[in-house]
This record gives structure tokens, sequence and C-alpha cells, in this order.
């Protein structure tokens, strides 16, 4: 039954070193303020999943948090480059990052196999490509019946699942809507889960047919107004695409990464106060 | 601009656009391909159903989204689904008409590779990776690719093979049991390509105005053809160019000054 707490104690009791990470949202909803708690608490050693590493595991992996990295599409979107992770796998700095690398239509079924206790996924991609060459984690199988060939990856089983929703209610049952990507998996297919949200209500007024998670399926909640952003929240505040592009100039030199992680994570104590820092580091007029 | 009154990137959005029928089904990638398909929504094809891949089906942005994921595709989709969703039931489901896509290199047979350049372990350059193009090059009806044209980018080898186009050539794909047709043609900011109907070798088929053909030859990396019957493409009319300068002036304005990135 999921347990109302803070971040800190939440990413404290649930994420250990050493474990597979699953931090989860489709551009909408990326849960960048546990992903601050995880940098401030030095967590090590992570294997990192997540369909869509932008700036989030940037962060992560430029502040020393992942030993490995499963992905299917690893960008600033709407940027370019993520220049922490090119610099951890092209010139291993921090340290050395291992990759295993998917397509989307792959690992988004392998949350869904996860999520369904089976040992892999079966897609129609791959031949002809040269991922399988890459990744030994990409087979090929013969279907029973048709002796068609199809591809198999296995199930994605993370030992924790981070999501950011819109709203919980007091007992914990999540509630979220708009883009969903692959959240409601991720959280299925994980032993435990911790979820932040922008608000905590009396009542979620969900329709019948809503994204829900019921607080059995979750660890923990948190509320943290804002902790999407610079992502955006559906109904709560838009994507900051300046600093999405901002981003870019700060991760480009280890120098300038550093000092904005110490400035910004390291000696803030919470997401409150990051969120005071960048208040008070905008230029004057710009909100 | 040239002395036409139009930019090479111009002409290469407006001749893809033109590619897309009204009514078809074209699951989306960002950046160019998104620009050019709201574009074809914007003109001739206003029945266009355009899929992203974070799932929305049937999206109608009224700017341009600046990520794959952004709210005003939520928002203005007929429907929003999963991404599981997404690449089972619409795209693997042979739902999906038209895969419309980018790439950093590509091949005489249309084959693409957005992973790396130089050796997979050591690569000079990383490169974003996959996303969803494997499943979609395989599964789409038929693919369409647009990307600007250079000796860099049109390479005789691929440093890696992300999503396949027609592997080495013929019959390839039919061998392979693909169920998409593959690539039917590629458009560049000097011309449009379409595969050879035997071979499926890429082939010049009409070049922008102005082009010339050894423009083409500098930069294509392998001994490029043009087909025998070579046409001019339509320059943009004054319809296609105010509509496409309209929305990214009306894009820019929504992202704060952010551009979108388009190539």
């Amino acid at each position: 039954m999921a347990e109302i707490t803070t971040l800190r104690e939440a990413i404290a009791a649930h994420v250990r070193d050493g474990d597979l990470l699953a931090m989860e949202g489709f551009t909408h909803l990326i849960p960048f303020a546990a992903g601050h708690e995880v940098i401030r608490q030095k967590k090590r050693n992570l294997t990192l999943v997540r369909m869509t590493p932008d700036v989030i595991y940037d962060q992560l992996i430029g502040a020393g948090c992942a030993k490995k990295l499963i992905f299917s599409w690893g960008g600033n979107p709407g940027v370019g480059s993520l220049h922490r992770l090119r610099d951890a796998v092209e010139r291993d700095w921090p340290q050395p990052l291992e990759i295993q690398e998917h397509g989307h239509g792959d690992l988004s079924n392998a949350y869904v196999a996860g999520a369904s206790n089976l040992p892999f996924a079966m897609l129609r991609a791959y031949l002809g490509s040269d991922l399988p060459k890459h990744n030994d984690k990409i087979k090929f199988i013969q279907c029973p019946f048709t002796g068609e060939t199809l591809a198999a990856v296995p199930a994605v089983r993370p030992d924790v699942t981070v999501i950011h929703a819109q709203k919980a209610d007091r007992k914990g049952n999540v509630l979220l809507w708009g883009i969903l990507g692959v959240q409601k998996e991720a959280v299925l297919a994980a032993r435990k889960a911790v979820v932040t949200v922008e608000e905590i209500v009396d009542d979620l007024q969900a329709p019948p047919n809503a994204c829900i998670l019921p607080a059995w399926t979750v660890a923990a909640v948190c509320c943290v107004p804002g902790g999407a952003a610079p992502s955006y929240a559906h109904g709560y505040y838009e994507r900051d695409n300046r600093f999405y592009q901002a981003w870019d100039a700060i991760a480009r030199e280890r120098e300038t990464f550093q000092a904005w992680i110490e400035k910004h994570i390291l000696q803030t104590g919470d997401f409150a106060e990051f969120q005071q820092v960048m208040r008070d580091s905008r230029p004057a007029g710009v909100r | 601009m040239n002395p036409a009154g139009y930019t090479t990137n111009e002409m290469m959005t407006v001749a893809a656009a033109r590619l897309l029928r009204n009514g078809a089904v074209c699951f989306v990638g960002i950046g160019l391909p998104s620009t050019a398909a709201n574009l074809a929504r914007l003109t001739h094809a206003p029945d266009i159903v355009l899929i992203y891949e974070s799932g929305p089906i049937g999206a109608k942005p009224p700017v341009l989204p600046l990520s794959i994921g952004d709210g005003n595709l939520a928002e203005t989709a007929d429907t929003v689904v999963s991404t599981p969703e997404i690449f089972r039931y619409w795209l693997q489901g042979g739902r999906v008409d038209v895969g419309f896509l980018g790439a950093a290199q590509i091949d005489r047979f249309a084959n693409i590779n957005t992973t790396v350049i130089g050796d997979y372990s050591r690569p000079a350059t990383r490169l974003p990776g996959a996303g969803g193009a494997p499943e979609i090059a395989s599964c789409a009806g038929e693919v369409v690719l647009v990307l600007k044209q250079s000796a860099r980018a049109f390479v005789n080898k691929l440093d890696f093979v992300t999503s396949v186009g027609h592997l080495d050539g013929g019959d390839a794909r039919a061998r392979l049991r693909l169920p998409g047709k593959g690539p039917v043609a590629v458009v560049t900011d000097l011309c449009m390509m379409n595969p050879d109907q035997r071979t499926k070798e890429l082939t010049v088929t009409s070049l922008h105005p102005g082009v010339t053909r050894e423009q083409v030859r500098q930069a294509t990396g392998w001994q490029i053809r043009f087909a025998e019957a070579l046409q001019e493409t339509p320059a943009p009319t004054d319809t296609e160019l105010s509509v496409l300068r309209d929305l990214e002036a009306r894009t820019r304005i929504a992202h704060g000054g952010a551009g979108v990135v388009s190539a």
C-alpha cells in the first residue's frame, strides 16, 4: 500500500546502489525532481533503463550514478545531443558506461512483457538491422504456428520504477492523463514503484476508463509540485523549452556541468530549494 | 534564399509534403518529417492522419511540436494511446500507410543509420539511436525519407544499419517477409529519388529548380544514377510557401523563440 511520504525518504528507502532503475515519462511527466534526489543521495552503479534518456539521464550519467544504460533513443529532444551521455560513451567520463540499445517498439514491448510476467517480448523488427549484432539481448525466434521469424527481447523488470503523475488521493491512488508513454507498464513491471505527483486531493474525480494506478501497486507517493519541470505536466504547466536549449551549453563541457550540478542539486536540500535557485538565477524579466 | 524567392530547405519540405495523399495514415518522425506532414495537412491533405510515437493519433498541432510528445499533440488528437499500443496495434497491426522518417546516413538502397558514425564500440560520433525507426521501417505500408543531401550523409557504405530500406536490393525485403514495402521515395534539398523498380537502387527522378546533375553527384558518396526521363520538381507555390512560413513563424512565437530543429 502506498506510503505518502517525502521524496527524500522515498528515494532513500527504495532506491539502492546497483539497482535496475526505470524513470519513465515520454517527453511528458518526466520525473526530474526524483532524478535530482537520486543524484543528491549519491546513488551509484545504477543500471538505468528508459526509452528516451533525455536531459534527466544526462544529469544522472554525468553525476556518476550509472554504470549501464538500457535505452532506445538518447537525445535532447528538439535540440540535439546529450553531451554527458556522449562523453561517457565516447570517453568513459566520469566512468565507463555500458550501453544496451533497442528500438522504441522493442523496449515498450519489453515493459509490457515485464508487466505481464512473461520472460520475453516479441515483435516484427530488426531483420537486416545491425542492432542485433551489437546487442545480444535481441534474438530471433520461429513462430511455432506459422514458421515466421520474429524478434525476441527479454522482459524489463526494474527493481524500482519512478514516475511523475498529476494527482493522487489521500490513500495513494494515482491518476495520470495526456501522453502516457510506458508509465503504467513500467510501474506494473517493477518490484517497487515511487510516484511523485503535482497534488494530493480528496477525490480524483476520474472517469471510469482513466489511467489509474491503484494505491496497492505503488510503494510511495510524494507530493512534489512542479516535479516534472523542465518537462511538462498536462493541465498544470508547459514544457520549458528554454531550459532544454540552455542545457546544451551547460552540459557541453565537464566543468560547466559539474558547477551546475553542484549549485543546483548537491547544494540544495530538496526540489523546492532547487526551484528557488532556478528562479534566482533567471535573468530579470524571464519567467 | 535563392533568386526564386525560397530556400532549398523550403523546397525540400514542400516536395516531401506533396508526397502525402489526403487521408493517408502517416507515422511521423520529429523534425523535418513532422514539418512536411503538417504542411501537407494545412494544404492539400486536410484529412491526413498524423500518428506520433508518443501516443497521439490524428494529431492536428496548431504549431510544430518541438519534441515528439508535446502537449499540443495530445490536445488535438482524435485519441491518445500508450506507447506500447501505438507500436503493437497501430504500427505492427498494419494500420499505418506511410512511415515518414529522417536519417543521419543513407545508402543506395535507402537503408539508414541513426546510431553511430565510426566504430560501434568506439564511435567517432554517437547519434541518438533507433527510436521507433526499425519497427517503422519494417511495418509501415511504405516509407518516405527526407534529409539534406551531402557526401557525408549519402554514403557508399553505412557505418551502422539501424533500420532497413531495401537491404542489398532486388527482392531482399520480400525474401525476409518484411510486412511493408519499404522506402518509396527520398526527398533532399537537391532532388527527389525513387528506388529502381527492379534493382531498388535509388535513382534521381527529379531535380529541384536550378540544381545540376553535377551538384547531386558531388553530394552523393556513390555513383548516383539518373532516370532517363529526369524531371524538374515544380517550384513551391505561393500558397505552399506562405502556409509553411506562417506555420514556422507561429511555432517560433509559441516556443518562446526556441527554434524547431529541422535537419
